[in-house]
């Protein structure tokens, strides 16, 4: 090797170990900052199942955010799955109308939350008559990552080799067996990826939250009631600036909830596909 | 007796005219080789024999083939055609489940619930393919986990599972190792005692050794059919002396895009 190849790659070395340590350094510090001024804050009182101004507790939140991730994923999943199907397995590949949906939910992925709020709020809110309500949040967020959905599921089911509906079909299975007992379990891992993103997303929104689901922090009994979720938590208390603190020790347990949702999802992804690959 | 008779089958992708009025019967019980440059339309041909060609768009297909006495593109159901005439792919495609749900996939396909039945199924069908004593302990073992060879004596036995009456192999040993090539020679061998055999090959020894019958495509025509010793030995036709002995004479070579591919052609 001559010497400039030799400088040129201990520059690209050097280079890429410097991103490396800047990413990682940028995620465990805010991590830290955060549980450092969270942490003294968790007290057994911020779990009590009733909020009130003198004890802002975060169970409701922590419940309310548990309760619209699922109804979210409930309604979003489904459909957006269902609808991959159709773009990979039934539409014509490479045609018009695939064309234009998948240009539809790429834009649908890149529009502010906010947007989605009013419109959750004109629509669910207002014009259906849910009022501020898990039910209205819950379909405002489920639209909000259903191109998230729809994205991973067709790429999950595009990445199935052809091989295996050839070797499904030449067997005499018909097209609805070969898509659910041999495609679908293969791009298992590449939807439920889709899945674990569009619950960060959904766990993490507060904009499409406030206007939608409302702002008030109790236990939801009725999917017609308010209720707000760990995030909107954090940005009520952050604004009524009483209890930055007991915004941060929420942060922390956000931060708890995701790394949860992360373990137990690989977890459950991996008894899944333990028999298969 | 016949087990395919082929009538004036005419292939069309498109504008593409990939076969050209093919006539050629193909005897019970027998191995029939499909030899010939890469894009010559054997596997086409291949294709033709258990439908597949059906899920290509712009495929169309002229002619009649009948599988002793039906014809199977009056055939309203491809399913029952498929369940006859069983497939092995160029690539092994075992489907990510365990080595026994691959091997059931088919009888479970066709309706067969009873667990004890299926067991006896994915014995006899893993037996047949030579590869059961390997997998015995492992059938609950995704089948991905398996060797290359392994995977593909799993796709035969995963095709011999709703008991065809035909197999068709395309360039099975393609992708294996001379080893797992040599141990699937031998089975198609054994094979051809219950099933009729119908093989894609660009090795010229493997359809030497193994075939009764060798059909040589050349350009979307059947340029030569015959018993494969006097194919091999006294070629009626030229163009098929010529791909012979250039393949033989190159060795073992399964290079697709052979120089002997433009000499046939200029």
């Amino acid at each position: 090797m001559n010497r400039d190849a030799k400088i040129k790659e201990g520059i690209m070395k050097w280079l890429v170990q410097i991103s490396m340590i800047v990413t990682t350094a940028v995620l465990a510090f805010i991590v830290i900052f955060v549980v450092v001024k969270g942490l003294p804050y968790i007290k057994p009182s911020l779990f009590s199942l009733t909020y009130n101004s003198e004890n802002v507790s975060l169970m409701p939140a922590l419940l309310s955010t548990v309760i619209l991730t699922a109804l979210a994923l409930v309604i979003a999943v489904p459909f957006g799955v269902f609808a991959s199907i159709f773009l990979v397995e039934y539409a014509r590949r490479g045609s018009k109308i695939v064309k234009l949906i998948r240009a539809m939910s790429e834009t649908l992925a890149g529009i502010p939350s906010i947007v989605f709020g009013l419109f959750g709020m004109l629509f669910f809110v207002t014009f259906l008559g849910f009022g501020f309500s898990v039910l209205a949040g819950a379909l405002t967020l489920a639209i909000m990552v259903l191109p998230i959905v729809l994205r991973a599921s067709e790429e999950a089911l595009l990445s199935v080799s052809d091989g295996l509906r050839e070797g499904s079909f030449s067997l005499g299975a018909g097209k609805l067996r070969t898509i659910f007992k041999v495609v679908l379990p293969a791009a298992a891992p590449g939807i439920f990826g889709g899945v674990i993103l569009s619950s960060g997303r959904v766990i993490g929104e507060t904009a499409a939250l406030i206007y939608t689901a409302g702002t008030v922090a109790q236990i939801p009994v009725s999917p017609l009631q308010s209720a707000r979720t760990l995030s909107v938590h954090m940005y009520a208390l952050s604004g009524e600036s009483l209890h930055v603190g007991e915004g941060y020790a929420t942060a922390v347990v956000l931060l708890a909830l995701v790394a949860v949702i992360n373990v137990a999802s690989s977890a459950i992804l991996k008894r899944t596909v333990r028999n298969r690959i | 007796m016949n087990c395919f008779v082929v009538r004036d089958l005419n292939l069309h992708y498109g504008d593409n005219h990939a076969l050209k009025d093919i006539t050629l019967d193909m005897k019970y019980r027998e191995i029939t080789a499909l030899i010939g440059p890469s894009g010559c339309g054997k596997s086409t041909f291949l294709r033709t024999l258990n439908r597949m060609n059906d899920l290509i768009e712009g495929c169309r297909i002229d002619g009649s083939i009948r599988l002793f006495d039906d014809d199977i593109y009056a055939m309203s159901d491809v399913s029952v055609l498929r369940k006859r005439v069983g497939m092995v792919f160029q690539k092994p495609n075992p489907f990510p489940m365990s080595v026994f749900d691959n091997v059931a996939f088919g009888p479970r396909t066709h309706g067969i619930r009873s667990r004890q039945e299926l067991e006896m199924i994915v014995e006899k069908s893993l037996r047949d393919a030579a590869i059961w004593d390997e997998v015995k302990d492992r059938l609950k073992k995704p089948a991905l986990s398996l060797s290359g060879g392994q995977q593909q004596r799993l796709c035969i036995a995963r095709a011999l599972a709703v008991s065809p009456e035909v197999l068709l192999l395309d360039e099975p040993t393609s992708a294996l190792d001379p080893i797992s090539t040599a141990k699937i020679e031998e089975l198609l061998d054994e094979l051809k005692a219950k099933y009729t055999v119908v093989i894609v090959t660009h090795n010229m020894q493997q359809a030497a050794l193994i075939s009764d019958r060798t059909a040589f495509f050349l350009l979307g025509n059947l340029v030569e059919y015959g018993e494969t010793k006097e194919l091999f030995s006294n070629p009626k036709d030229e163009r098929t002396r010529e791909y012979i002995s250039v393949k033989v004479g190159a060795g073992n070579s399964r290079s697709s895009s052979s120089p002997d591919v433009a000499r046939l052609v200029g």
